[in-house]
């Protein structure tokens, strides 16, 4: 299996040369199986590049999991080249919005109406096919496994599992760890905490031993306090989940759009120095998404616990 | 009763009690609006409780596990989502206050909160987890719910049930049996059933008046059933309903005494009823 990172950023794609060593393309994320099977993961504006990679190869059969409608996750859809060609077969999965209650198809077909875009999802020639997904469904495509489960979003946002061959990697899509909405002098405070511990464990059994963890870690721990409630993670929280989880690498990506690379690096190495990283036992390898580079995620009985990447 | 493929429709056209509404649209319109008003106004409301309980538990989400309270509802969607759902459902509109003679809206809702109240009380007395007492609540809060469906959807013989049993001083499941075949209470648990709600809400709602199961345990409904009881007895809002009875034989068991002297047993019940009277003022 191999991991290939096309957009990392968060909340909207950032270009330029203080963030060329990362990546500014908003996120996206490719993973082929060791049968040759393409699963994206979400589309940013990362999976034009990747369309033009996968121009080379057609027909194109690919898979396309959506975490949530947001944005910066479907933006680069409508450029995604290969839903243009005769020929191609392409899936999309993912949930749709609860509050209208339409469906991933409908979203998605929104995004394309004629004041957005000129040409119309009817008029793609490709073979698109929806999926709606139900909380922790397992999708099985050739040797690779997809399940997702429900993570904490403004949104229906899923975070993916994928499996091919006793390998896997985990992606959150965008997911800050529930907070008590409760005072800890209210009534309800130790009930909702119990319903939030008992929710995170949940999510952390479902991702505990993966290979790769994929970890939307947009804020700092300064940042933090004025961003409680928007959605997304921080250095603390995913370097304590990765360890809880006993992940053996740990990418942190949706970097926040006005970081710099050079910010972002400083940011990275506060946040190990802070946790003691490498200090504990069995500690994951903790590392900075970087669009561009292929991934091998080795057979895990072939080198267990070393993947191919550890010099990045 | 209306057709099963209207039901739906029916009920997401419904309206919710308007100090609810106003409240979610008040708050909401504040962006930093606290995540724990929001929640206690729909929790405190049987139709934004319905509601969201009914979409959460759908096949649209598919979860793993039933959900059966607001603060659940959260903790799996979040914050964010649960209010647009509120304000999604306060859009539609308020219901009035009498739509029909005989069913007062606001008298109605302090009678399900009252309810509401008591049955988590008494969750307590039986040594239900203070865990679970949330799910009591909400039991208590929906017992009635089928009765506010039926009361926009067939006004015309909801009046006449609700006149018939005024006039007659019988039972208002007698005068609904009589003429629409079924009863407030049989209407609700269809709907919750209908809905895949939890098996132990729909027990408690469909069997409020009747206990059709007496074999078998649900504590839930046996909390549900006293606490009616009592607020009618201590006369917490006015469902329509002008008969009282006294606990049935199973329920007092389970308690250990009558209606009257359970009643007496609760410490501060006007206190703590008084406390959630102010969910039900506009």
């Amino acid at each position: 299996m191999q991991l290939t990172f096309r957009g990392v950023r968060g909340s909207i794609a950032s270009p330029g040369p203080s963030t060329v060593r990362y990546g500014g393309n908003t996120t996206c994320i490719e993973i082929r199986g060791d049968e040759g099977e393409i699963v994206i993961l979400d589309a940013g504006t990362g999976i034009f590049p990747l369309a033009q990679d996968l121009l080379k190869e057609l027909p194109v059969r690919c898979h396309i999991f959506i975490s949530h409608t947001h944005w910066d996750h479907i933006q680069g859809l409508p450029f995604f080249t290969p839903l243009f060609i005769p020929g191609n077969k392409v899936t999309i999965y993912g949930a749709g919005d609860p509050v209208s209650q339409r469906g991933i198809q409908d979203v998605l077909n929104r995004q394309m109406e004629y004041a957005y875009f000129p040409i119309r999802e009817a008029e793609l020639n490709a073979e698109i096919d929806y999926v709606d997904l139900p909380d922790q469904h397992r999708v099985e495509i050739g040797s690779v496994s997809v399940e997702n489960i429900l993570m904490n979003h403004p949104a229906m946002d899923y975070g993916y599992k994928v499996s091919c061959n006793g390998k896997s990697v985990f992606f959150t899509g965008d997911h800050e760890w529930p907070t008590n909405i409760f005072e800890p002098e209210d009534e309800d405070y130790d009930e909702f905490a119990q319903e939030i511990e008992a929710r995170r464990l949940q999510i952390v059994d479902f991702i505990r031993g993966v290979d790769a963890l994929v970890i939307d870690t947009s804020y700092t721990r300064a940042e933090y306090p004025s961003k409680v409630g928007w959605g997304h993670g921080t250095f603390d929280t995913s370097i304590a989940v990765a360890r809880e989880a006993g992940v053996k690498h740990c990418f942190f990506t949706h970097h926040e759009p006005t970081r710099s690379d050079d910010a972002l690096e400083q940011a990275f190495h506060q946040a190990l120095e802070q946790n003691a990283a490498g200090q504990v036992a069995h500690e994951p390898e903790f590392h900075l998404a970087t669009e561009g580079k292929p991934i091998d995620i080795p057979a895990s009985e072939g080198l267990p616990g070393a993947l191919a990447f550890l010099d990045i | 009763m209306v057709p099963q493929e209207k039901i739906d429709d029916m009920v997401d056209a419904m309206p919710a009690f308007s100090n609810s509404v106003m409240r979610v649209l008040d708050l909401t319109a504040d962006i930093n609006c606290s995540p724990r008003d929001i929640v206690a106004v729909i929790d405190h409301d049987p139709v934004m409780t319905m509601k969201i309980l009914k979409l959460v538990n759908s096949a649209y989400f598919g979860l793993r596990q039933e959900v059966v309270s607001i603060k659940q509802g959260v903790v799996m969607l979040g914050i964010n989502t649960v209010k647009n759902l509120a304000i999604t459902i306060a859009a539609v509109g308020m219901l009035p206050r009498n739509s029909i003679e005989g069913f007062d809206s606001q008298e109605f809702l302090l009678h399900s909160l009252g309810t509401a109240t008591l049955s988590r009380i008494l969750s307590h007395r039986i040594g239900i987890p203070a865990k679970e007492s949330t799910d009591y609540f909400v039991a208590g809060l929906l017992h009635d719910f089928g009765k506010v469906v039926m009361v926009q959807s067939m006004p015309e013989e909801m009046e006449q049930a609700l006149n018939k049993a005024a006039n007659e001083d019988i039972d208002l499941c007698v005068a609904e049996q009589e003429i629409f075949g079924s009863t407030h209470a049989d209407f609700g648990a269809m709907l919750a059933s209908k809905w895949q709600l939890p098996a132990a809400l729909i027990n408690s709602i469909g069997e409020h008046h009747e206990l059709r199961t007496e074999d078998q345990d649900c504590p839930m409904r046996d909390c549900v059933v006293a606490a009616n009881i009592l607020t009618k007895k201590i006369a917490f809002g006015n469902s329509g309903n002008p008969q009282v009875t006294d606990l049935p034989a199973q329920v007092a068991s389970r308690f250990g005494c009558n209606a009257d002297d359970l009643l007496a047993q609760i410490e501060n019940i006007d206190e703590q009823l008084e406390k959630t009277r102010s969910f039900a003022s506009v």
